[in-house]
């Protein structure tokens, strides 16, 4: 019996145009908006009206539709600070994406504030943005780095979180697994890393697009994301941070627009966020994105939060009731806390072989490590393959995967 | 519109489940070589031993997809026993057959005179054939044929093929 839910998946599918393609004269059931989102047409929308009616560069307006290019991007600043939960928008830096978001901190923070022997705290849930640019600063500085383990649920395990935290002078941590689906407590890590001393950094890129965010709730000093899990373009992320720490930071890359003056010998750098917004910015991804969190709030982050709950309780009942120990699904059992990401291992059919003959029925999923190794290693595992929902999938998608399941099963039966 | 039969020719599956050629040899002096798909984790280790031109033994080990297991699997039963030069003229037919566009493959465009030859040299391999409608697991069947390349280089034979 289907639950009555709070959105009309069937208009909401309407609105996103590449959801009415066919792959092999089939609808195509998109499951990996974990890698990135479908757009509504509102978004595809914004773009092409800025560009035809206002493309100018923004922050130099002496004719018409540069003023409104610069009034259309600083909107959408102040659009997606509303969005996360903070009035002041000059805590919003626009970036490439969350990658570069980590990157800017790791650069304009950590070489400041870190020295050799200091620890970074990490978590064995993390994406490779939220690894790498750490190794790379434990190598040119001799910063060392530690991790939080995992539970075999694959949630946070905190039970010695005092002793991981001992010469911690940054936590850096995901609010959402894009393998597990876990959804980690920030508050209360955030308080943690705060009662010794360390500063919190928060990558957002798979709850943000799924949960209503409130920065100051969070309690973090660093929050990154990207807009093309949101609805909007690539192209375009979001680091906020609290303006005192930014105020504090020298730039990240150095070049136009962040300077407020250059001489043969040196340079004043600009305000906040100016600062760290380097050249011409992704104007129309600015744009877009300010439109994606429209188009959000329009439907409703707590509906959408609420209709991921129904649907992953949905897969979770009906794939298991369907397959039983034949298909493991890596995560918490329950929706408590739990995002809408599935990674699946079936019988011992690898991911690769598994997401061929999900292509072959229109269903797209990702086979890999989804840029998680060590995590993958932790969970004894190669390569899952991972279907993740959104607010465009309902439960004939989740039917669909299933019955592509069952054929993978019988294709690969020895 | 390529369907799952078209890759998954029985006799890869057959590779897949019976691998030929499992296991190790004793290094040195057999050459070990290795092979990483790092998209996917697939994995090939590959165990060569040489006496003088000829492929005296050779065996492999890893996990992946049925298509990378399976093509390395039937490459090894492709040139043990051959030639090194052998061996060469084999990985030029199977490079030749991956390299061809799928269109190459309808059967409007029937296949030129002289690859029918080519295709008699690689026996199960021809099988493989269908993989160039997937362009994504390209890489994976080459795997173990690129591992071997590497494995021919260690050996020291320099003048080997340009990777698959």
């Amino acid at each position: 019996m289907k639950k009555e839910n709070f959105l009309n998946i069937t208009k909401i599918k309407q609105e996103f145009p590449l959801l009415k393609r066919t792959i092999n004269s089939k609808p195509i059931v998109y499951l990996d908006s974990g890698a990135t989102s479908q757009k509504p047409q509102f978004v595809l929308d914004a773009m092409t009206d800025y560009y035809e009616e206002i493309n100018a560069n923004v922050h130099r307006g002496a004719y018409q539709i540069a003023e409104q290019a610069t009034t259309a991007s600083e909107n959408a600043r102040k659009s997606i600070a509303r969005f996360i939960g903070t009035t002041n928008e000059h805590e919003v830096i626009f970036t490439k994406n969350a990658t570069e978001a980590i990157n800017l901190v790791a650069h304009s923070w950590g070489r400041i504030n870190l020295a050799e022997g200091d620890v970074v705290l990490l978590s064995l849930l993390e994406h490779h943005a939220n690894i790498v640019p750490w190794h790379q600063l434990a190598t040119e500085r001799g910063v060392k780095l530690r991790w939080i383990p995992i539970t075999p649920e694959g949630r946070l395990d905190l039970t010695n979180l005092d002793q991981l935290l001992e010469g911690v002078r940054l936590l850096a941590v995901t609010a959402a697994s894009n393998v597990t689906g876990d959804m980690p407590d920030i508050p209360y890590l955030a308080e943690a890393a705060h009662a010794v001393g360390a500063l919190c950094l928060v990558d957002g890129s798979q709850y943000v697009p799924h949960r209503a965010t409130d920065v100051s709730k969070l309690n973090c000093d660093f929050f990154a994301f990207t807009g093309h899990k949101m609805c909007g373009p690539t192209g375009v992320g979001v680091l906020w941070g609290r303006h005192e720490i930014l105020d504090a930071m020298p730039p990240f890359l150095g070049g136009g627009e962040m300077i407020l003056d250059v001489r043969l010998d040196g340079f004043t750098p600009n305000e906040v966020p100016w600062r760290f917004e380097a050249g011409t910015p992704p104007i129309a991804e600015i744009i877009g994105l300010g439109a994606a969190v429209e188009y959000l709030e329009a439907v409703g982050m707590t509906a959408i939060r609420e209709h991921e709950i129904d649907l992953t309780n949905y897969a979770l009942r009906t794939l298991t009731e369907r397959f039983g120990s034949d298909l493991i699904i890596h995560g918490p059992p329950d929706t408590t806390n739990r995002g809408g990401i599935l990674s699946m291992c079936l019988k011992d059919i690898h991911a690769h072989d598994l997401s061929q003959v999900l292509d072959q029925n229109g269903v797209c999923v990702r086979a890999g490590h989804h840029c998680a190794r060590p995590l993958l290693r932790e969970l004894g595992v190669t390569a899952t393959s991972r279907a993740s929902l959104y607010l465009y999938n309902d439960e004939s998608d989740v039917d669909t995967l299933s019955d592509a399941l069952y054929e993978a099963s019988s294709f690969f039966n020895f | 519109m390529a369907g799952l039969e078209d890759l998954y020719r029985e006799i890869i599956l057959d590779h897949y489940r019976n691998p030929r050629n499992r296991g190790e040899l004793e290094s040195p002096p057999a050459v070990v070589a290795e092979g990483f798909n790092p998209l996917c984790g697939d994995e090939v280790k590959l165990w060569l031993l040489l006496e003088g031109e000829v492929i005296a033994d050779i065996k492999i080990g890893g996990q992946g997809c049925s298509i990378s297991q399976s093509s390395a699997s039937m490459m090894t039963t492709a040139v043990k026993g051959k030639t090194i030069e052998e061996a060469r003229q084999i990985i030029n037919s199977f490079k030749h057959m991956m390299s061809i566009h799928e269109s190459g493959l309808d059967e409007e465009h029937s296949q030129s005179i002289d690859d029918q030859p080519v295709e008699a040299e690689l026996g199960d391999l021809a099988a493989l054939r269908g993989v160039v409608k997937f362009p994504v697991r390209i890489k994976c069947a080459t795997l173990g044929w690129n591992t071997f390349n590497q494995a021919l280089k260690d050996a020291g034979n320099d003048d080997q093929v340009s990777p698959v």
